[in-house]
């Protein structure tokens, strides 16, 4: 009795989690006239909705953009945060307490007060409409440099010291020595910061106005609020379906991946 | 180690320090020079004194965009907490297809704010929402889940729920499996209600966990962006205006360069105080 009551629950819960998307995916394919009585299934699909999108707006371009933009962040913050980590974990140096805090600071620090000042950086260095404004800022990440601190801390010093031995620098140390044994944390740190720099609307808005150089959930968003879907949901739907595509996937394929490392920022803190 | 400077470690933390200048510090000084200017970064930049201060303590927009913040966050939190913890709870008993529930739960977590947002403006259509067409089939007059100025933030609040909640459960399920499984039984022995159950012997397990959902769930509140500015536009009668949509306007549709910054330095003073308070009242709570 009390088991099927959670079943019940459980799966009510599922549906109003999944259903949503299922009805988004069969009106982008279902005809404008039926959309407005739709519930669960158009009488007949059609990628009419997709054509014209692809009509309107450089789409694909926008695709390209942010897998460029999110590989290259990504690459970037799993670099340089491994550095800083690696320098806080596994080095005496003066100073190094000061920027633990300085670190710590800078997590709590809300974003609303570098807003407005780094879009005038931004417009100083003329970097509005270029690619450096959407990752330059990002290529160092507070939380990943935490991350990265703690399980350089719980590898064995003599591999550190059996690597200087053999003459490595440090930064073979880092990267040929100690990356094997810390995956996870890599894991972690690069689906986090590749998912928040694919889903980022907010900043994209302010330093790109050239439609060829947005990102996808930019270009989206701008069509979905401007005038040029006409109007027209299915269309407006359809890009965002688009949109959500790449990560749905890589969601079925590695579920166990997201929902750890997610799960780890929170833990982690 | 030897003891001798090394200039290594500063080599590997400059790329730190670079941005930390450029990024970090550089704007929040430049943030508060900034509220004491006027400036819309194309012609030179006037000297103002307190005026940005003044106008922001008597403008409408600024207090309404505080007040539904608030509104946000009242329902917000409760809900996302109740429906976290209950599904967790669900999750932590012995039954199957565990992963299955997990991931559905989680899906939206990982969607584009966009995406979600696009999809429940859809769903929450007056005319041809599937919301209203529910409520109209089984009798029930429809509802302006975004046209009507009572329920829009409301609606909003439940979206942002629906969106995020995956996480908490997941971060309650494993504050749950903390508890060892003898203590419930000890608990049993001596005849605990489930109510005391809950109290002391779930509760302590789960609070890091709580207070977490609170804090993220009021950064989330005063973040709110994408949500207004696709669904309402701030409307209806600025009853969805956020704080960093208030931002966003000043900055990038007046090119208030100095108001803006001055709205930025206060909603980022009310946030960190709000979660120095939280943390107290959730840190005593503990003891």
């Amino acid at each position: 009795m009390r088991k099927s009551f959670t079943y019940i629950i459980l799966i009510v819960g599922a549906i109003s989690f999944i259903y949503p998307f299922f009805w988004m995916i069969m009106a982008s394919m279902s005809p404008e006239k039926e959309l407005a009585n739709l519930i669960f299934l158009p009488e007949s699909l059609t990628l009419g909705n997709y054509a014209k999108m692809f009509d309107k707006i450089p789409i694909g371009r926008s695709l390209i953009n942010s897998v460029f933009v999110a590989s290259i962040v990504t690459l970037g913050v799993i670099l340089f945060s491994a550095m800083v980590g690696y320098a806080l974990a596994k080095m005496k140096f003066k100073g190094r307490d000061l920027i633990f805090y300085i670190i710590i600071f800078t997590m709590t620090l809300p974003f609303q007060i570098t807003l407005i000042p780094n879009y005038i950086t931004i417009v100083k260095l003329g970097w509005v409409d270029q690619y450096t404004a959407l990752i330059i800022p990002f290529l160092i990440n507070n939380f990943a440099i935490l991350l990265f601190r703690q399980s350089f801390m719980s590898v064995p010093q003599a591999l550190i010291d059996a690597g200087r031995i053999d003459g490595c620098g440090e930064l073979r140390i880092i990267f040929q020595v100690l990356f094997p044994l810390i995956i996870p944390t890599i894991v972690t740190v690069g689906i986090i910061t590749f998912m928040s720099t694919w889903n980022e609307v907010l900043w994209p808005l302010i330093v790109i106005r050239e439609e060829q150089l947005m990102t996808m959930p930019q270009l989206v968003t701008l069509f979905s609020v401007g005038g040029r879907a006409e109007n027209q949901l299915g269309v407006k739907l359809a890009s965002a379906v688009l949109l959500a595509l790449p990560i749905m996937i890589a969601f079925i394929f590695f579920q166990k991946y997201f929902i750890q490392s997610m799960a780890s920022s929170g833990i982690k803190e | 180690m030897n003891n001798g400077f090394s200039i290594k470690p500063y080599l590997l933390i400059a790329p730190y320090l670079l941005f930390f200048l450029v990024f970090v510090l550089f704007p929040v000084g430049f943030s508060f020079f900034l509220t004491f200017h006027n400036w819309n970064i194309i012609s030179p930049m006037e000297y103002s004194g307190l005026d940005n201060y003044a106008r922001m303590f008597n403008d409408r927009l600024f207090w309404q965009s505080l007040r539904n913040t608030i509104w946000f966050l009242v329902i917000h939190i409760p809900l996302q907490i109740i429906v976290a913890l209950g599904l967790a709870v669900l999750l932590n008993s012995n039954i199957k297809f565990k992963n299955f529930f997990r991931a559905s739960f989680f899906l939206p977590v990982i969607i584009s704010g966009v995406v979600v947002t696009i999809m429940w403006q859809q769903l929450y259509g007056f005319h041809s929402g599937v919301f209203n067409h529910v409520l109209s089939k089984i009798g029930v007059s429809k509802i302006g889940w975004l046209t009507s100025e009572t329920m829009a933030m409301p609606s909003i609040a439940i979206m942002a729920t629906w969106k995020n909640v995956g996480l908490y459960i997941i971060l309650f399920l494993v504050g749950l499996q903390t508890v060892p499984a003898s203590y419930y039984e000890a608990a049993d022995i001596e005849g605990a209600s489930a109510w005391q159950k809950f109290w002391f012997i779930t509760l302590p397990a789960i609070n890091p966990t709580l207070f977490m959902v609170i804090v993220f769930s009021t950064i989330g509140g005063f973040s709110l962006f994408i949500e207004p500015y696709v669904m309402t536009g701030g409307g209806p009668l600025n009853s969805t205006l956020s704080s960093v949509l208030y931002i966003y306007k000043q900055a990038f549709e007046f090119f208030h360069m100095g108001y803006a910054a001055t709205l930025g330095f206060m909603f980022a003073l009310i946030i960190l105080t709000v979660i120095i308070i939280q943390k107290r009242f959730i840190e005593t709570k503990d003891e």
